[in-house]
């Protein structure tokens, strides 16, 4: 994946390496910027079964910063955070991967350095009797959830 | 013995004369006799799901997910470019500006539509609210929720976006919008039943050329739709697993 350009960049921001469970790494940049969840939206996304985005919303474009064409074909972690700890993750895929559905409270990665918070749902698809990918629903969190995660997740690295 | 149609109640009722033409051009279309039976609320449709007495629906998002499971049916199509929205409104006059300032003591007036609630209910969700069953007004249609409000029955009410719009201009003047949903991708589509699933291809063809017949187009106009859009069985499974991911309410 490509690392973030600081011509995308809106502000003031900081250069973090991420490395991912594959192995792979990025370069990202990131401000203090907080994108407010609007009422009403859902962000709506659809991976494969390895977790590379095959569809995804106009919210999700919006609220991403990327356009449709730049998230179609990136692994869904394009979006990751540096201040989500990989514990945060932890029964994701365990879970999915076993077909049952997960949800969690996540901090994203904006491509232009800010955040968003969501309450993240994801349910895998089975065709068949096999998992052929995932969808994945957004929604606007409970400020007080995640001033819980504010607080727990850097506990976590 | 004819087969039968039924339509979503939540159909706005601009449209019911529409759907008696669509059921009239049908039935010439197919050269099979179709009868055309419009419910006045969910439970008198779902009895008559229950007990098989539907062969071709035009269901909701989430109806369609139980018809599709339980049921054998298969889609057909879809009205294109449409998707089913939802709208959180308030009297005119409430000083709620936003969802968070919800309380659990708020008094929700809504109908039986399934996916409407169960949208509304997410929108819901900052307000951790949502989960409160005890202050909920049960209506028999959304003007009737619209009424609620404005009669200080009810702090917000939960529409479809159509039937908010439909209501009459005096109505709206009374209410504000407190949340619009924006999912982009739900919508109603039109489904067979096992008995007229032999049909199928037959009625996908007809519904797909609908616009380009000149009868079939004014058809369309009535029924408020632009354009019929094929739904292939993949389209459906992706909203069924939607719905499911809906569904789905985290503690």
């Amino acid at each position: 994946m490509q690392d973030m350009e600081p011509e995308d960049i809106n502000g003031n921001y900081i250069e973090r390496i991420l490395i991912f469970n594959d192995g792979s790494r990025r370069k990202v940049l990131v401000t203090d910027k907080e994108t407010p969840f609007q009422d009403g939206r859902l962000i709506v996304s659809r991976t494969d079964a390895a977790g590379i985005i095959t569809h995804v919303n106009q919210s999700f474009v919006e609220m991403s910063g990327y356009s449709q064409e730049e998230l179609v074909g990136q692994p869904h972690y394009i979006l990751r955070h540096p201040d989500m700890p990989s514990a945060a993750f932890k029964g994701l895929w365990d879970a999915i991967e076993k077909g049952d559905k997960w949800h969690g409270y996540v901090k994203n990665l904006r491509k232009d350095g800010g955040y968003y918070w969501v309450l993240a749902v994801v349910i895998p698809n089975i065709r068949e009797g096999k998992i052929t990918g995932f969808t994945s629903v957004r929604r606007k969190p409970a400020r007080r959830k995640v001033e819980e995660c504010i607080d727990l997740y850097p506990t976590l690295f | 013995m004819p087969y039968r149609m039924t339509v979503s109640p939540d159909f706005t009722p601009d449209h019911i004369g529409g759907w008696y033409i669509f059921n009239t051009w049908l039935q010439k279309s197919l050269q099979l006799p179709i009868h055309l039976e419009l419910y006045d609320n969910f439970n008198q449709q779902r009895k008559a799901i229950g007990d098989d007495q539907i062969d071709l629906i035009y269901a909701n998002p989430y109806d369609a997910s139980v018809l599709v499971r339980e049921k054998g049916f298969v889609p057909v199509a879809r009205p294109s470019q449409t998707s089913d929205e939802a709208i959180i409104a308030v009297n005119q006059t409430s000083n709620v500006e936003y969802i968070e300032s919800l309380g659990m003591d708020t008094v929700i007036a809504l109908t039986e539509d399934p996916d409407v609630n169960l949208i509304c209910d997410i929108m819901l969700e900052p307000a951790e609210m949502h989960n409160s069953g005890k202050n909920r007004l049960v209506m028999g249609s959304y003007p009737l929720v619209a009424k609620a409000l404005i009669n200080n029955r009810a702090d917000i009410g939960f529409f479809l976006v159509e039937a908010y719009q439909s209501l009459s201009q005096l109505t709206k003047q009374n209410l504000s919008v407190l949340a619009r949903s924006q999912i982009n991708v739900m919508h109603h589509t039109l489904l067979v039943g096992p008995q007229l699933k032999q049909h199928r291809d037959l009625l996908s063809q007809h519904l797909l050329t609908m616009k380009s017949n000149y009868k079939g187009a004014g058809v369309m106009e009535s029924m408020g739709f632009d354009e019929w859009e094929n739904m292939p069985d993949e389209a459906m499974e992706f909203m069924i697993d939607l719905v499911d991911t809906l569904n789905y309410q985290p503690e």
